[in-house]
C-alpha cells in the first residue's frame, strides 16, 4: 500500500495548504492587531517611530473616547477634590478634566438601529419576494429580476446627488427611516438573489404536503419554508448587516446630526485635541465587535450557507 | 371514506395539453391504480384530485361534493410523495402529529393517535428520532404514518414505492396493500410500472398523451385490452402483435394470416383493411402439426418457463413456453393459437375490434 489516495492530500500538499493559510490570515489580520492594539496605547506610544510593539496598555484611548474634556490650569487642578474613578484620574494626568461625554455612544446606537433594522428589513421583505419569484407565476418575472438586480450594477455612490435631492425633498435627510430605508433599497436586490437561490433549493414537495395537511399557504412558508430557508436568510443577513454597519459614503453625505452612524463619526476624534489615535483605534475596535458577535453566533449557518446546495442528500 | 368521481378533466400549461377529458369514478375503499409511462399525465390528475393543481375545466368530486376549486387543505385527502416529503427539521413524531396539530386536536389526543398509528406501521422505536437519518423503508412508513392519522376521505399516492430499492420495493407493496385491506380507504395511486399496477390494484386506468387508453380492472385490462398501447404496455413480454392485411365478417371466428386460417373469438363487427393480431406470449404453443410456421431465432430460459423469439411472416413474436420443450434456435416450428383470447386491432387507430372476448369491457370503457 502507497499512501497515495484521491481524496486525502498528501502530508506535503496539507504543510503547504497550512503554511499559505496562516501567511493569508496573518497578512489580512495584521491591521486588525494593529488597530487593537493602538486602541490600547498612550499617545505617545501610538505615534512613537519606530513603532512600538511591547508598551504599558493603558485605557487612556477608551476614555478619551467616550468623554469630552477641558484644559485646566495646575492651581486650578489642585484646588479640585481628589479624583473620584479611575477615568477622571487618567484624565487629570493630562491637566484636563471631563467635561462631559462624548457622542460616540448615540452614534453607536445609531449604527445599531439603522444597521439592524434595514438588515432586518431586507430579509423580510427579499424573503417575501424570493419565495414568489421561486413558486409563483409572476408576470415579466426574468425581466423584474434582472431590473432588481441592475441596481447593483453601478457604485450606489454614483447616485449620491439624486438620493440627496430626494432625501431634502422628503424630509428623510439626517433621519433614521432614511438610513434604514436607503440600506434596505441598496441590500434588497442582493437579499431577493441570494435566497431566491435558498428557496429554488428546498421541494415544493413540503409545502404541498403541508397544503394537504390542512395549512394555508402562508402557514406553510412559515412553518415549513422559513425553517428549511433558516441558512439562507442567515448568511444573507450577514451580508446585508456587513454592507450597513461599514457604508461610509452616505452616511458621511446624508446625516449630520441625529441619524450620523458611527463610520462617519470616528474620524472626527482625530481633530479633537490634536490627532488622538487610541481614541480612534479604540472607536475602531469598539466598532467592529457587533458585526463580529452577529457573524460568530451566525457562523455555522454562513458555513452550510455557503455550501448549500452544493451537495444533494 | 369516500367515493371519488373525476368528470371531463382537462389540464392545459400553456400549449401543452397534460390530460385531455379524463372521466373515471373510484369507489368507495378502492385500490385504484393511475398507470401510464412518464409524461402521460396521471400525476397531474393525482394532483387536480388532490388541489395542487387547479384544472382547466372539468369536476372532481369527493364523497359527492364538488372540489375542483377548493384549496387542497379543504379537501380532506392526504397525499404520499414519491420522495417522501418529510419535514426535515422535525422528528419523526412531530412529523406524523403535524396534520392534527392543524386541525387543533387537543394535545393528549394528538399523542394518542400518534402511538395508535406508529403501532399499526411498527416504527414506534424510532418516534423520537430525526428523519434525516431514517432509511427509505422508515421515511416510507413515517410518511404513510403522516397519511393515514387524519383518517382523511382518501389517500394519494404519487410513486411512492419509486424511491425505494427492487427488494425493498416489493415488501413495501405488500404492506400497502395490507395497510389498504386493513383501512378500507380509499386509493388512488400513480405508478408507471405495470406489475405493480396488477399486483396491487383494484381497478386500474391507463394513460397515454394525457388521454385515457383504458379503464378497468387488472384481469380486464390485460386480458381484454381496448387499444394497442394498453396491449403493448401491459405484460411482459408484451403481446404479440402480427400485421396483416384482410377483412373480417361480423360473426367471423378466424381471420387469414399468409394463407393461414388462424382461431378468433366471434367477431362483432365488420372491418376491412390493416389489421393486427394480438396474442399474448402465454397463449402460444409450439406445435409441429400447426400449419402456421415460424423458426426459432433465441430462446431465454426464465427457470420454469423460457421465452422463445420466433420470426414469422408477419413479423417476430415471443412465446412464453415450459422451459422442458425443446426449442433450439435456427428450427423452424409449427405455432398453435389460443384464439379465445386473441384481440384483433386496427392498425390505423390501435382500438380493438369488439369480439366476444371484449365486448364487455369495451362497452363501458
Amino acid at each position: 500500500m502507497s499512501g497515495y489516495s484521491i481524496t486525502e492530500p498528501s502530508l506535503r500538499q496539507k504543510w503547504v495548504a497550512g503554511t499559505l493559510v496562516v501567511a493569508y490570515a496573518l497578512i489580512t489580520i495584521l491591521p486588525l492587531i494593529w488597530i487593537l492594539t493602538t486602541g490600547f496605547k498612550s499617545p505617545t506610544d501610538a505615534i512613537s517611530y519606530p513603532p512600538k510593539v511591547i508598551f504599558e496598555p493603558s485605557l487612556e484611548g477608551y476614555v478619551n473616547l467616550f468623554t469630552t474634556r477641558t484644559r485646566v490650569s495646575p492651581e486650578a487642578l489642585a484646588a479640585l477634590p481628589p479624583p473620584a474613578t479611575w477615568y477622571e484620574e487618567i484624565v487629570r494626568n493630562r491637566d484636563m478634566v471631563i467635561a462631559g461625554p462624548s457622542r460616540y455612544g448615540e452614534r453607536f446606537l445609531n449604527s445599531i438601529i439603522i444597521g439592524f433594522g434595514s438588515t432586518f428589513l431586507s430579509i423580510f421583505l427579499g424573503t417575501l419576494a424570493a419565495y414568489a419569484f421561486s413558486r409563483f407565476k409572476v408576470p415579466l418575472k426574468d425581466d423584474l429580476l434582472f431590473f432588481i438586480l441592475s441596481t447593483r450594477m453601478m457604485p450606489p455612490i454614483a447616485v449620491a446627488i439624486p438620493i440627496f435631492l430626494m432625501f431634502r425633498t422628503l424630509g428623510l435627510s439626517d433621519t433614521h427611516l432614511g438610513m434604514i430605508l436607503l440600506y434596505t433599497a441598496v441590500n434588497i436586490s442582493l437579499a431577493v438573489w441570494l435566497l431566491k437561490g435558498f428557496i429554488d433549493e428546498i421541494p415544493r414537495e413540503y409545502e404541498e404536503a403541508a397544503l394537504i395537511d390542512g395549512y394555508t399557504r402562508f402557514q406553510a412558508f412559515r412553518k415549513v419554508v422559513l425553517p428549511q430557508a433558516a441558512t439562507g436568510i442567515a448568511s444573507t443577513a450577514i451580508f446585508c448587516l456587513i454592507f450597513a454597519w461599514n457604508e461610509y459614503a452616505f452616511a458621511v453625505l446624508l446625516t449630520s446630526g441625529t441619524a450620523q452612524t458611527a463610520p462617519p463619526f470616528i474620524p472626527t476624534i482625530i481633530g479633537v485635541g490634536g490627532q488622538d489615535w487610541p481614541a480612534v483605534a479604540a472607536g475602531a475596535t469598539l466598532f467592529l465587535l457587533p458585526v463580529m458577535i452577529f457573524t460568530i453566533l451566525l457562523r455555522k449557518h454562513l458555513l452550510r450557507g455557503i455550501t448549500f446546495g452544493a451537495v444533494r442528500k | 371514506m369516500a367515493e371519488i368521481v373525476i368528470n371531463n378533466l382537462r389540464k392545459e400549461f400553456g400549449s401543452f395539453t397534460a390530460v385531455r377529458s379524463s372521466s373515471f369514478k373510484i369507489e368507495d375503499g378502492e385500490f385504484f391504480m393511475l398507470l401510464g409511462p412518464s409524461g402521460c399525465g396521471k400525476t397531474t390528475t393525482l394532483r387536480m384530485i388532490a388541489g395542487l393543481e387547479l384544472p382547466t375545466s372539468g369536476e372532481i368530486y369527493i364523497d359527492g361534493e364538488e372540489v375542483s376549486r377548493k384549496p387542497a387543505s379543504e379537501r380532506d385527502i392526504a397525499f404520499v410523495f414519491q420522495m417522501f416529503a418529510l419535514y426535515p427539521h422535525m422528528n419523526v413524531r412531530k412529523n406524523i402529529s403535524y396534520p392534527l396539530v392543524s386541525q387543533g386536536m387537543a394535545r393528549a389526543a394528538v399523542r394518542a393517535k400518534v402511538a395508535e398509528v406508529a403501532r399499526i406501521l411498527g416504527i414506534e422505536d424510532i418516534l423520537d428520532r430525526p428523519v434525516g437519518g431514517l432509511s427509505g423503508g422508515d421515511r416510507q412508513r413515517v410518511a404513510l404514518g403522516r397519511a393515514i392519522v387524519r383518517d382523511p376521505k382518501a389517500f394519494m399516492m404519487d410513486e411512492p414505492l419509486g424511491a425505494l430499492d427492487a427488494e425493498f420495493r416489493e415488501h413495501m407493496a405488500e404492506e400497502l396493500r395490507a395497510l389498504h385491506d386493513r383501512m378500507g380507504a380509499t386509493t388512488v395511486y400513480v405508478t408507471h410500472d405495470q406489475l405493480e399496477a396488477m399486483q396491487m390494484g383494484d381497478k386500474i386506468v391507463v394513460m397515454n398523451h394525457g388521454v385515457i387508453e383504458q379503464f378497468g380492472t387488472p384481469q380486464d385490462i390485460y386480458d381484454k385490452p381496448a387499444t394497442m398501447f394498453v396491449a403493448d404496455f401491459i405484460g411482459s413480454p408484451s403481446m404479440n402483435f402480427l400485421r396483416f392485411h384482410g377483412a373480417v365478417e361480423q360473426g367471423a371466428t378466424s381471420v387469414t394470416l399468409h394463407h393461414q386460417a388462424l382461431p378468433m373469438p366471434e367477431a362483432r363487427e365488420p372491418f376491412d383493411g390493416d389489421l393486427v393480431y394480438g396474442v399474448r406470449p402465454e397463449h402460444l404453443r409450439l406445435s409441429d402439426a400447426a400449419p402456421y410456421r415460424g423458426r426459432v431465432l433465441a430462446a431465454e430460459y426464465l427457470g420454469t418457463t423460457q421465452i422463445v423469439t420466433l420470426a414469422t411472416p408477419n413479423g417476430e413474436l415471443k412465446a412464453r413456453i415450459a422451459s422442458d420443450q425443446p426449442a433450439r434456435p435456427g428450427e423452424t416450428v409449427g405455432l398453435d393459437f389460443n384464439g379465445a383470447t386473441v384481440t384483433l386491432f386496427d392498425n390505423q387507430s390501435g382500438r380493438a375490434l369488439r369480439s366476444d372476448l371484449n365486448e364487455g369491457v369495451l362497452a363501458h370503457g
